[in-house]
């Protein structure tokens, strides 16, 4: 993979950097940088229904990308597929647009306990306000989420279940088909986040029966601000809008007014039509390279990063000890040495980690964890990676060791 | 950078020293800092006599720079009155934010200034001054 690397201009001119965050963000290969200059340069116009060529263009390419993004996770129609500017706001309409109008007093949210925080505070706020009852699915031995919790916690009160595919902190891929099999089983609706699992698994929502999904370019090697709200027609079709004003309209009169059909009716306002662009491009890249030339890239990465760690008896990792329940990312903490100092010291040799709680307060609190340091890859990083980051946690554990005595 | 500019021996030390992270017995108030990105979390407890701080202690945890700066703060805040403590945190965000006119300024901090140079480490300010802000809102 070291000729995929080449495409990654922030990296090839920064030759000594090691980006080990791609969980956060991922880095943009030249394509996806070229294609926003060239939108500006080329097809700059606002869609809709201007009458000339330009604006025909910029529609076009928002048209175009929809119907890349049903493709990339099987979709049955482009008008299921609205765009956002990421996973955050996708999330956020369907509690807001979904979530407060179908679930009632008593009825149950079930989340698992490892999710992002932009998949507990919006159901929070639907819990709250409907008097709804949020409950949550916890691990069995080694950060798997617990099939007992699943089985029992679903329940025929149970209205939607929202769980990402792959969890940001721990990296750990959820078993998404059993969650997805239980919650049909009582009638349940099924959000799943694919932040993290979009830029390295393939999703199917079609074969899956995923009502929701939800994902953000800026972690796909695409563009930040852009990102997807995957829904059902016949659930997007009977939800409100979100967000109000021009481009979503079909009549305004005084008093009243009717909108557009899906899936324009949750795009209000200017669209981010370069990023759009930059979006389709980078589906295009990834297809390229193929999901499964992506797996196995990253697993024997995995593989690499976890056999490296455990030589070291100062790291504790908060892994599943088969892999194969791993995607691209990993918590570990270092005795005595507190991640954020761990994360200052490896940036002194140009190493960038992820330290911190990850959004994942609940999550910490379970895991009875202040914060953690995790590290996670992508499709440009190589073995000399690990192995620039494990010489760093030697000089980490050497500089604690030394200045406490 | 040098490492050894920013993890001082002051902070090293003050990082793993029990001296002032304990309960007080009857602290007079209590007062919970955080930071919730990274987790650096501190509990300060205060004894006053009149205006004058007798004692002050602190439990929590997070990253060395967040508990030997509290720590340090303890030292030397003991003993001082409210506005001189409030003196001190002024002087202390200043150095930390590159704000300060003199030297000579910061010279009552005394241990503190070994984080002076946390102000090259944007990302770690926070760290810094968590207890500083924590202690303003106890007076």
């Amino acid at each position: 993979m070291y000729d995929i690397r080449e495409k990654f201009p922030l990296l090839t001119s920064n030759s000594n950097l090691v980006y080990l965050d791609t969980a956060s963000t991922s880095q943009k290969p030249d394509v996806v940088i070229n294609s926003l200059s060239n939108y500006y340069l080329k097809y700059n116009a606002n869609t809709g229904r201007a009458p000339y060529k330009l604006s025909d263009e910029s529609t076009n390419i928002v048209n175009e990308t929809r119907e890349k993004v049903k493709r990339l996770i099987n979709a049955r129609s482009n008008k299921e597929v609205v765009f956002t500017s990421g996973t955050t706001l996708s999330l956020n309409i369907i509690a807001m647009c979904y979530g407060m109008y179908n679930i009632k007093e008593g009825d149950e949210i079930v989340l698992a306990i490892s999710e992002h925080h932009s998949n507990i505070i919006p159901w929070q706020q639907v819990a709250s306000a409907n008097k709804a009852v949020i409950k949550y699915i916890y691990f069995e031995d080694g950060y798997k989420l617990s099939k007992k919790d699943i089985e029992n916690k679903i329940t025929i009160n149970t209205k939607i279940v929202c769980v990402a595919h792959i969890s940001n902190a721990l990296g750990i891929i959820n078993p998404i088909e059993d969650i997805i099999t239980k919650a049909k089983s009582v009638g349940a609706r099924v959000v799943i986040d694919s932040a993290q699992s979009i830029a390295h698994r393939t999703i199917d929502v079609f074969n899956l029966d995923i009502d929701f999904l939800v994902f953000s370019g800026h972690k796909m090697y695409g563009p930040m601000g852009i990102g997807v709200l995957y829904g059902k027609e016949e659930l997007l079709s009977t939800m409100k809008p979100h967000v109000y004003g021009g481009g979503m309209v079909q009549h305004v009169e005084k008093y009243c007014t009717s909108f557009l059909d899906i899936p324009q009716k949750f795009e209000g306002g200017t669209m981010n039509v370069a990023s759009i662009y930059g979006l389709g491009v980078a589906i295009d890249f990834i297809n390229t390279i193929g999901y499964q030339t992506i797996i196995e890239h990253e697993r024997e990465l995995f593989e690499y990063a976890v056999s490296s760690l455990k030589k070291l008896d100062f790291i504790k990792l908060l892994i599943n000890e088969d892999i194969s329940n791993h995607s691209s990312a990993l918590s570990f903490i270092v005795e005595d040495i507190h991640p954020h100092d761990i994360g200052s010291i490896l940036d002194t040799k140009d190493i960038c980690i992820r330290p911190g709680k990850h959004c994942c307060h609940p999550l910490m609190d379970y895991l009875g964890v202040n914060a953690t340091c995790r590290i996670s890859f992508g499709i440009y990083n190589n073995k000399t990676d690990i192995d620039r980051l494990i010489e760093g946690l030697h000089l980490a554990k050497e500089l604690f060791d030394n200045g406490s005595k | 950078m040098d490492l050894n500019d920013i993890y001082t021996d002051i902070i090293y030390e003050h990082n793993t020293s029990k001296k002032n992270k304990r309960k007080l017995d009857n602290p007079d108030l209590i007062k919970k800092g955080h930071n919730p990105s990274c987790g650096d979390e501190i509990e300060l407890s205060i004894k006053h006599e009149g205006d004058i701080i007798v004692d002050l202690a602190f439990t929590g945890q997070g990253c060395a720079i967040s508990q030997a700066s509290t720590s340090v703060m303890c030292d030397i805040v003991k003993g001082k009155s409210k506005s001189e403590a409030l003196k001190l945190m002024e002087t202390f965000i200043n150095m930390i934010k590159n704000e300060y006119k003199s030297e000579e300024e910061l010279e009552i901090l005394e241990d503190a200034i070994a984080f002076k140079n946390i102000s090259k480490m944007p990302g770690r300010v926070k760290c810094a001054v968590l207890c500083w802000y924590t202690l303003k809102e106890c007076m």
